[in-house]
């Protein structure tokens, strides 16, 4: 684990309102890795991926991204962030869309097509957005942020929504990233994707239930269901909590 | 807060493209003020002076209004669907945004301007002593009025119904007040107070003084100054209410 840490967060409190979101989370996301959050619906997920883009405001702790304060100027041109509801132009062509994502980010206008190919939007490029599915919909979302080609992708849920072959083929295409030094991020509930990346974050109640690999987790909790490790995780944690 | 053109040129052309696939929009922007037009122009029966009077003004006021609500609400739209969130996420300035808009539709007003001017004084035959040129610039003007205290008044709606009330609420009350049914020094004195603070009072009463001077006037062009004046303040005010981080 020599790698150096994309995204360091140290005692990071998120309140809204009186409720803690997030209650003193400190983890580390190393470079150049595929790195699942995984935790029930209200669990503080979609408000830990808004803390590292840096459109959460925070209560107390730090986060950093490159080694700069998340949200930073700079880092703005770096870290890509893909919301949970597709943030696209319904009145806008697929290609419209992600070229004006090219534009604002100071990209090449030959990488617009070359993205929609990897999301496997090919075919429907001049399409309007408001008539795709729902599907179609989020990769273009996804598109207009790999177009920029970001060093740190965040991504809320990508493949919600999304058929068995498509899931795998944009696993396949994190993956790709990942090898090529990007860095990703990605909340999910679906286990069998959680099992493919290189690291795991189990979140629940805005605590850090675990921090690890698939395999180890696997094995601390002497079963190969990722599912069932992860009720067993929480059960631990629902004990040491009472106790 | 300078706009880097290669930002501000993408935003720009992002926004007329959404607006030229919105055809049934775009042909009311265009044909809506004609007809409303010739309406006045039926209303007054012929008589000439009332028509140069109250044509020539409403010029001046429908690309305001039409202008403050599609701004208002395409903006919503953008506060609502996330775009605007990710957005703030990426190298764009919040420069870029607000004078994206206020350049595209503002653009869009001017065409719609000198449409309905054409129509005004070729077709109708509306006649102002001043320059057609100074209506059109006047109309211009007002219609990027229009875009800056819409694209601020979106900041306090959170549903397009919302939005939509603002009209009444901001737009109807400096209609009303701006000299156009009451001359303003026949008012009440708290009303002609009130209508002294409205930016569209300055915008009709430059309007009017193309009407009555062959020559443009030193009360026409600080008119047209106030109104920009306050563009340039509701742009600033609206550019605050962009917030990169939220609750």
């Amino acid at each position: 684990m020599a790698q150096e840490a994309a995204v360091q967060i140290e005692d990071l409190v998120v309140r809204r309102g009186k409720r803690d979101v997030l209650r003193g989370l400190t983890c580390a996301i190393r470079q150049g890795t595929v790195t699942g959050l995984l935790g029930p619906s209200g669990s503080g997920k979609t408000t830990l991926l808004r803390a590292i883009v840096g459109v959460q405001q925070i209560h107390s702790g730090s986060v950093r991204v490159l080694g700069e304060a998340a949200g930073s100027g700079g880092l703005r041109r770096r870290v890509g962030y893909v919301t949970q509801s597709p943030s696209v132009y319904g009145d806008l062509t697929v290609a419209q869309n992600v070229a004006y994502f090219a534009a604002i980010a100071g990209a090449a206008r030959t990488k617009v097509a070359e993205v929609i190919d990897q999301v496997g939007l090919g075919s429907a490029a001049g399409q309007m957005v408001a008539t795709l599915s729902g599907g179609q919909t989020s990769r273009v979302s996804l598109a207009c942020a790999l177009v920029a080609g970001p060093s740190v992708l965040i991504l809320d849920e990508p493949t919600v929504g999304l058929d068995p072959v498509l899931r795998v083929e944009l696993w396949n295409l994190f993956h790709r990233l990942a090898e090529g030094g990007a860095t990703l991020f990605v909340s999910s509930h679906v286990m069998d994707e959680a099992g493919r990346c290189d690291q795991l974050l189990l979140l629940r109640e805005g605590h850090l239930l675990a921090a690890d690999t698939p395999a180890v987790i696997r094995e601390r909790a002497g079963t190969d269901d990722l599912e069932e490790a992860f009720l067993q995780l929480i059960h631990a944690g629902e004990g040491t909590v009472a106790a | 807060m300078s706009a880097k053109p290669r930002r501000l040129g993408p935003t720009v052309l992002r926004i007329l493209r959404q607006l030229s696939h919105d055809h049934r929009t775009v042909g009311m922007l265009v044909v809506v003020p004609l007809l409303l037009l010739f309406v006045i122009y039926a209303m007054v029966d012929g008589n000439q002076q009332k028509f140069d009077q109250i044509g020539l003004v409403m010029l001046g006021i429908f690309p305001f209004v039409i202008m403050f609500l599609i701004t208002s609400i395409a903006m919503l739209r953008e506060r609502t669907s996330g775009t605007l969130e990710r957005l703030l996420t990426t190298p764009l300035r919040k420069a870029d945004l607000l004078f994206g808009y206020g350049m595209a539709f503002g653009l869009g007003a001017v065409v719609q301007a000198a449409v309905s001017t054409s129509f005004a004084v070729w077709v109708l035959g509306l006649d102002p002593l001043g320059n057609p040129l100074l209506v059109l610039l006047i109309a211009a003007v007002n219609s990027v009025l229009g875009v800056a205290l819409g694209l601020l008044a979106s900041a306090f709606a959170r549903t397009e119904f919302q939005a939509v009330q603002f009209m009444p609420v901001l737009v109807l009350p400096q209609l009303l007040a701006c000299g156009l049914f009451v001359p303003r020094d026949q008012m009440a004195g708290w009303l002609e107070a009130l209508s002294n603070v409205f930016p569209l009072t300055y915008a009709v009463e430059a309007l009017q003084e193309v009407g009555s001077n062959a020559e443009a006037t030193a009360t026409m062009w600080r008119d047209v100054g106030i109104v920009a004046g306050i563009v340039v303040v509701a742009l600033v005010l609206g550019a605050a209410t962009l917030r990169r981080r939220t609750p």
